[in-house]
């Protein structure tokens, strides 16, 4: 029997080995794996390669993971922000390493190694610095990059509903890296807001199909910051709560 | 300068007016966002946000926020029927593969050539972030450009070369300034129009490469 659920987030985080890579999902704050995130702070994994299109924002997730100094190398497209202070500071006193990417680069380049893609010529950043030093080619009359694919050890993302086999369902734009970096890691763990038993998600709405997942935990929903739920507070950090 | 010079809003409307019927759209962060306040009436116009959503509808009222449906801004949207969503490869596979009409960024420099400058200042100190421009700036079957025709402190916006790290080269076709609207061709920067009250030649004083007028039969 196949059963992917995993009881708690420490235990779906448990074997994370220090100098992991490990890709983190999300978008603004929609997506955010903060639950994961705090558990592998806890957890205690350090020189780790983090997968992100942002380098944290504020106090919690992966921005508390970076202020630990648990992160090695950054590689995303889009690192600074007005609350990324902690990811600042360490950058400008060499204390972490970036290799910077574009959004689109990025999500083809994680989706490459999902699909056993050994390099792809994208017409994304041809002729500036960010291609600088990299092959290039013109394929009927238009100029190509080649890229290569971004592989992880680990997989963090957050989806909607699960079941034990590890299909998901996303909610609306937290979708975004969810499904491409579900496939591009060797052990991809997802947090769902609900467990549903085998055959409740329909087939036709499956986003992200189980053999991608190996863990699936159910956590608390807690409103994205900034609010949209019953209750939910002003914007902060949207998953504090749940991760400390 | 006022009565001289188009306001924010002027600008915003002015792109929106060269927006055909069925059009999908990508509108960059910051001035291009204004683009939505100002679609004209009676068109289906489709946004597209590479954060993965296409048919954006207004802001949402204050309360009905959530910040699971957001922009690539970062800010709350809201969906009108047909929208869709989709992850993130597919959003960008939407955008380099053509199928977007027109992609509408702002700019800190565009060359005579087309070539954009939007993404870093360059400056030592700054760290640098990319996010998606340059995959909107090569991606849709047009890019336009908002921007001021010139710096607060007066340099030229459009150029010879960018003095800028690039976006993108040779991707913009359109530029829409506080006083006028350029092309940009292969013969080079045709002004399409001009601000009421503004001459040719005051308009390449505050331009960086050489302008040329529309012909008048076309």
């Amino acid at each position: 029997m196949i059963q992917k659920e995993c009881p708690t987030l420490a235990a779906a985080v448990a074997d994370v080995p220090d100098g992991a890579t490990i890709m983190v999902g999300g978008f603004g704050t929609a997506g955010l794996p903060n639950e994961l995130v705090g558990a592998l702070l806890a957890q205690g994994a350090s020189g780790l390669t983090v997968v992100n299109n942002n380098a944290g924002n504020g106090e919690s997730g992966l921005a508390a993971l970076i202020a630990a100094r648990r992160v090695r190398k950054v590689i995303c497209s889009f690192p600074r922000q007005a609350d990324s202070h902690h990811f600042d500071r360490l950058y400008r006193q060499g204390g972490i390493e970036l290799e910077l990417v574009p959004q689109g680069n990025l999500a083809e380049r994680i989706r490459a190694a999902g699909a056993g893609i050994g390099g792809f010529f994208t017409p994304t950043g041809y002729g500036t610095e960010l291609a600088r030093g990299k092959e290039t080619r013109e394929i009927d009359g238009r100029k190509y990059v080649l890229e290569s694919p971004i592989h992880a050890d680990y997989a963090f993302i957050k989806a909607e509903r699960g079941d034990r086999w590890g299909n998901l369902t996303y909610r609306m734009t937290a979708r975004n890296f969810g499904p491409v970096m579900a496939m591009a890691a060797k052990t991809t763990v997802a947090t769902v807001h609900e467990m549903v038993e085998l055959g409740e998600l329909d087939p036709e709405a499956v986003v992200t199909p189980g053999l991608y997942v190996q863990r699936v935990v159910r956590i608390d929903r807690v409103a994205t910051g900034g609010g949209g739920f019953a209750g939910a507070a002003a914007p902060a950090p949207a998953t504090a709560r749940s991760a400390a | 300068m006022s009565g001289r010079r188009w306001s924010r809003d002027d600008m915003a409307r002015r792109v929106g007016a060269d927006l055909a019927d069925g059009a999908v759209v990508n509108l960059g962060i910051g001035l291009p966002t204004l683009v939505a306040n100002h679609l004209p009436a009676g068109r289906e116009i489709v946004l597209h946000s590479e954060n993965g959503v296409i048919g954006m509808g207004p802001a949402p009222a204050a309360g009905a926020e959530d910040y699971d449906l957001i922009n690539a801004g970062k800010q709350p949207v809201t969906l009108l029927p047909g929208a869709a969503f989709f992850h993130h490869a597919d959003s960008f596979a939407m955008m380099r593969g053509g199928h977007l009409d027109v992609c509408v960024l702002g700019a800190f420099q565009v060359s005579a050539g087309g070539d954009l400058a939007n993404w870093h200042t360059g400056a030592p100190d700054a760290i640098p972030a990319v996010g998606g421009a340059m995959d909107l700036a090569i991606g849709a079957k047009k890019t336009w450009v908002m921007m001021e025709q010139v710096t607060k402190s007066g340099e030229h916006r459009i150029v010879e070369r960018c003095t800028y790290p690039l976006t993108g080269v040779g991707c913009v076709s359109r530029i829409y300034t506080d006083l006028a609207v350029i092309d940009v061709m292969p013969a080079g920067l045709v002004v399409r129009e001009i601000v009421d009250g503004l001459g040719l030649d005051e308009l390449q004083r505050l331009t960086g490469a050489p302008l040329h007028p529309k012909e008048s039969s076309s």
